[in-house]
């Protein structure tokens, strides 16, 4: 399965770059979502895809068959951060969109006049 | 101790100088700075006795003791006699100065602080046996000379010369440093002397030419040698006074000082003795050749500056072969290192006296051009007798200090050619004769310094001023030096034994093991017609000829084409670094936000795939893997397609839909997994920002909703396709190398009975690894403020800025 998982990463990361190479800015942040996925599924992975018990603790269940669960601690207070980034993101896309009327990233250079 | 501060004595008075010029503004500030030199020169004197008998003072203030760093005061011959030249010299361009500058219009204040700076710089690097303190006050005369030459700051001349200077010395500067540092590493010391005591082992170390191809760079650019002259004829946008003390007398001079201080440590090399001979001797002829080229009187005496500190150099190249001959302190090969501190100090004399005289001219009748001036013989008679007696001197006539320095020279310079040593043959005969027709040349352009200044037709209406004499004050500095150019014609032997010796034992500490053992007589006439002599008489009449044919064939300079010069090519430099700099930062720095992103993810796969490669880090090892279910191949193409929708949409709703389902498959996998609590979130917070996404959608600028697909180029899919590849590859190879267990077995065991918790993931976020979680909190609650700061504040919606527009 982790085979697999890595080439579904990969995928990830190839679709996520491809978008952030693009012009238009809601399809970077689209870009940055796919990113942050493939980097959830990526610990998650590595940490190892085995164990047949969710990690809470339950009677009849010996240690080695919980999940590992210091990758799902890592993961969720990743989710959390990339979440507070994407919509303070999404919210300064907006309010470019306000101030300059253009969603085009070429648009929005610096030039030799302004910076 | 005594000797170490008084290098400091300028700086430390030159502290009291603001103060002085706002208090006692009614007197010339002049007066008050001239205390300083005279007290350092009489000071100096009194050392003389020592130095005679070969002994030498040694003065140390520590300063960062950890690293070995200290300022070490050193004086032995060599030292002292520069420091007589730095002190009296600069007593008398004091005096100078006070007659020269005015004390209304001018800024005395920042005048003489810098020039007290420069004395402090100038005696710190001749005092220095610290080779890193030497460095410092090194740089500090770099730093006081661009100062002072930009000192007139509002022209455009004194900056461009300024920065001219500071570029080409301040670059020698740090070259020499590389090279200290090279010594040091070899010599495993900082001292100088130390240095020198180990001359022979580091002769044989691999870095002993590199060291000696910096340090002479340095020494090269501070003393103006080629091609690093270009500097000193800008530099004379100076005030006369500064340009008469730094660029004649001491500062240029600083080079000589290097090179002839580590010659005991060089000389044993073949690279050292044909670099500084040769070189000097190029720099004599080229300065003296295109002295004549000059039409103004400063410009002349920088190119002749230049060219008398080439001569000086190919001198102390010639006394580092003493260390080849046998027996050299007993044959002509002693007159080198003697002439060269000889006509060290006959320059440092003549030479400032010749730049008061042109200061003077400048001062009394307002140019400085020679072809305006002319016949001020009988309206300015004493600044011309001072005048010839320092051109006479230059050229090389009897009766003044210069012959006797010419002489000598020529000695050495003969004395090259029967040097075989490193095979040389033919080509030594190449020495005397180009130091002949630079001798030619020098007595042509002394002549017509001071005869096209002050002989000729007098032309009151091209002068700016009505010409006279110069105030008496003025007169005394170059009148005092001019009665030193005779006085030395007339007591060699006494300057000699007093002066030259301790330092020409300094610098052959080879031949002579104390300055009693410097056996050299001067004579002004030996008693025969010697081979030098007849050079001499030689030089007088083809010289003389030319000087009298001088308007025929001066023109043919103006064939020298501008365009191919060592200025034009610094000033190309210049252009190119500059330009050059900014063009290449504007083929790159595109301000495109893709372009960077391609450089960063470019690199990133450039790095991270060598580095796979390089290192054969890539394993793939197929045991231990999980079983590969039916649902999550379900799940696996569900978010495949949502991925290729997103790539492919059209509308960009699509795009956003699409978003949320790979969201969602990914909570399915976390489901899947065994990931209760990441289900949860993640199903929650994809949710919210698939609203949020949907907000910004909506609020989409009307003219830029025009739906349209992603436009495919092929450079973007190669990166991106790159970056999915290298993914893979460190995905696969880190899962199949796992070199220590986890750590999570602790977590899983201790849960309960430590924690009190059944929740291992919760109890790792609020239990084990708490920290995290606090400051999780602080990222949500900044990104709540920011959220709403930016769309509170609005400060830029302002009417004018529409205007300006």
């Amino acid at each position: 399965m982790e085979i697999i998982m890595s080439f579904v990463i990969g995928f990830l990361f190839m679709a996520a770059v491809y978008l952030m190479l693009s012009k238009s800015l809601i399809r970077i942040i689209i870009g940055t979502g796919l990113l942050s996925h493939g980097a959830h599924l990526l610990i998650l992975t590595m940490g190892g895809l085995g164990g047949t018990a969710p990690p809470v603790v339950a009677d009849g269940v010996s240690v080695s068959d919980y999940v590992d669960p210091l990758p799902q601690a890592l993961i969720l207070t990743a989710i959390v951060i990339s979440f507070a980034v994407t919509s303070f993101f999404l919210v300064l896309a907006y309010r470019a969109y306000q101030e300059l009327g253009t969603d085009n990233m070429n648009l929005m250079r610096g030039t030799e006049d302004n910076d | 101790m005594s000797l170490v501060f008084l290098i400091f004595l300028p700086l430390i008075a030159a502290l009291f100088i603001p103060l002085l010029f706002k208090k006692l503004g009614r007197i010339h500030t002049g007066w008050f700075v001239l205390i300083v030199p005279v007290v350092l020169f009489i000071y100096y004197l009194t050392l003389l006795p020592t130095t005679l008998e070969g002994g030498m003072l040694v003065s140390e203030l520590s300063w960062i003791p950890s690293i070995d760093l200290a300022i070490v005061a050193y004086i032995d011959g060599l030292s002292l006699l520069f420091s007589l030249l730095i002190s009296g010299i600069g007593a008398l361009v004091v005096l100078y100065s006070i007659f020269y500058l005015d004390k209304k219009r001018e800024q005395l204040h920042n005048f003489y602080v810098y020039l007290l700076m420069f004395m402090t710089a100038m005696l710190g690097v001749v005092q220095s046996d610290h080779v890193i303190s030497l460095y410092l006050f090194w740089e500090l005369t770099s730093i006081s000379s661009f100062l002072l030459i930009g000192y007139w700051y509002t022209r455009d001349r004194s900056r461009f010369g300024a920065l001219k200077s500071m570029m080409i010395t301040v670059f020698g500067g740090l070259m020499m440093l590389g090279g200290f540092v090279l010594l040091s590493i070899m010599g495993n010391t900082y001292s100088i002397r130390e240095l020198i005591s180990q001359a022979p082992e580091l002769a044989n170390h691999e870095f002993f030419v590199w060291a000696l191809v910096l340090i002479l760079l340095g020494a090269f650019t501070k003393s103006a040698q080629f091609p690093f002259y270009i500097w000193l004829p800008d530099a004379m946008e100076a005030p006369t006074p500064v340009s008469a003390y730094l660029h004649s007398a001491t500062m240029v001079k600083a080079g000589l000082y290097l090179v002839a201080r580590f010659t005991p440590i060089f000389a044993v090399s073949g690279t050292w003795i044909w670099l500084v001979t040769g070189v000097g001797l190029f720099t004599l002829f080229w300065g003296s050749f295109f002295a004549l080229k000059q039409k103004d009187l400063k410009g002349i005496l920088a190119f002749s500056t230049v060219s008398q500190l080439g001569l000086i150099m190919s001198l102390l190249g010639a006394s580092a072969m003493g260390f080849h001959v046998d027996n050299a302190a007993e044959t002509v090969f002693k007159y080198a290192g003697f002439a060269a501190i000889f006509h060290l100090v006959n320059h440092a004399v003549f030479k400032g006296s010749l730049f008061m005289i042109a200061g003077i001219v400048d001062h009394e009748t307002g140019t400085r051009d020679i072809r305006k001036l002319g016949g001020l013989m009988s309206l300015m008679p004493i600044s011309f007798t001072i005048a010839m007696i320092g051109s006479f001197s230059m050229a090389g006539i009897p009766l003044f200090g210069g012959f006797l320095s010419k002489e000598m020279f020529l000695t050495a310079m003969l004395a090259i050619t029967e040097f075989d040593l490193f095979s040389m043959d033919a080509w030594g005969l190449l020495f005397p004769v180009v130091a002949w027709i630079a001798s030619v040349f020098t007595f042509i352009y002394s002549f017509y310094f001071v005869f096209h200044t002050f002989a000729g037709k007098h032309k009151p209406e091209e002068l700016p001023k009505k010409a006279h004499e110069a105030p008496i004050g003025m007169l005394i500095s170059p009148a005092i030096l001019a009665v030193l150019v005779i006085t030395i014609f007339f007591i060699p032997n006494f300057v000699g034994k007093w002066i030259v010796n301790p330092a020409v034992a300094a610098i052959q500490p080879f031949l002579y093991d104390s300055p009693s053992d410097v056996h050299v007589h001067v004579a002004a006439w030996h008693g025969s017609i010697t081979p030098e002599l007849a050079m001499t008489i030689g030089i007088f009449i083809i010289g003389g000829l030319m000087f009298w044919t001088l308007r025929k064939w001066q023109r043919s300079y103006d064939a020298f084409p501008d365009k191919v010069s060592l200025n034009r090519l610094y000033d190309n430099l210049m252009y190119l670094s500059d330009g050059g700099a900014n063009r290449f930062s504007a083929v790159y720095m595109t301000g495109f936000i893709r372009s960077y992103l391609v450089y960063m993810f470019g690199f990133f796969i450039l790095i991270v795939l060598s580095t796979l490669v390089l290192n054969e880090a890539f394993a793939f090892d197929l045991s231990d893997l999980a079983p590969i279910g039916f649902y999550e191949i379900v799940i696996v193409l569900a978010l495949v397609g949502g991925t290729i929708t997103i790539l492919a949409a059209k509308s960009r709703l699509t795009a956003i839909i699409a978003l949320g389902a790979v969201g969602y498959s990914v909570a399915l996998f976390f489901v899947i997994f065994r990931a209760p609590d990441l289900a949860l979130t993640q199903l929650v917070i994809e949710t919210i920002s698939v609203a949020l996404f949907l907000l910004a959608f909506y609020h989409l600028p009307k003219s830029s909703k025009k739906e349209e697909r992603i436009r495919f180029k092929v450079g973007n899919g190669l990166i991106a396709l790159g970056v999915g590849v290298t993914m893979t590859l460190v995905a696969l190879s880190a899962h199949s190398q796992k070199i220590l267990p986890s750590i999570s077995e602790f977590y899983k065991e201790t849960v309960y009975t430590e924690a009190g918790g059944g929740n291992i993931v919760n109890v790792i976020l609020v239990d084990y690894r708490g920290f995290d979680t606090l400051f999780e909190i602080a990222v949500l609650g900044i990104a709540g403020i920011g959220i709403i700061t930016m769309i509170k504040l609005r400060l830029t919606k302002k009417e004018g800025q529409h205007e300006n527009k």
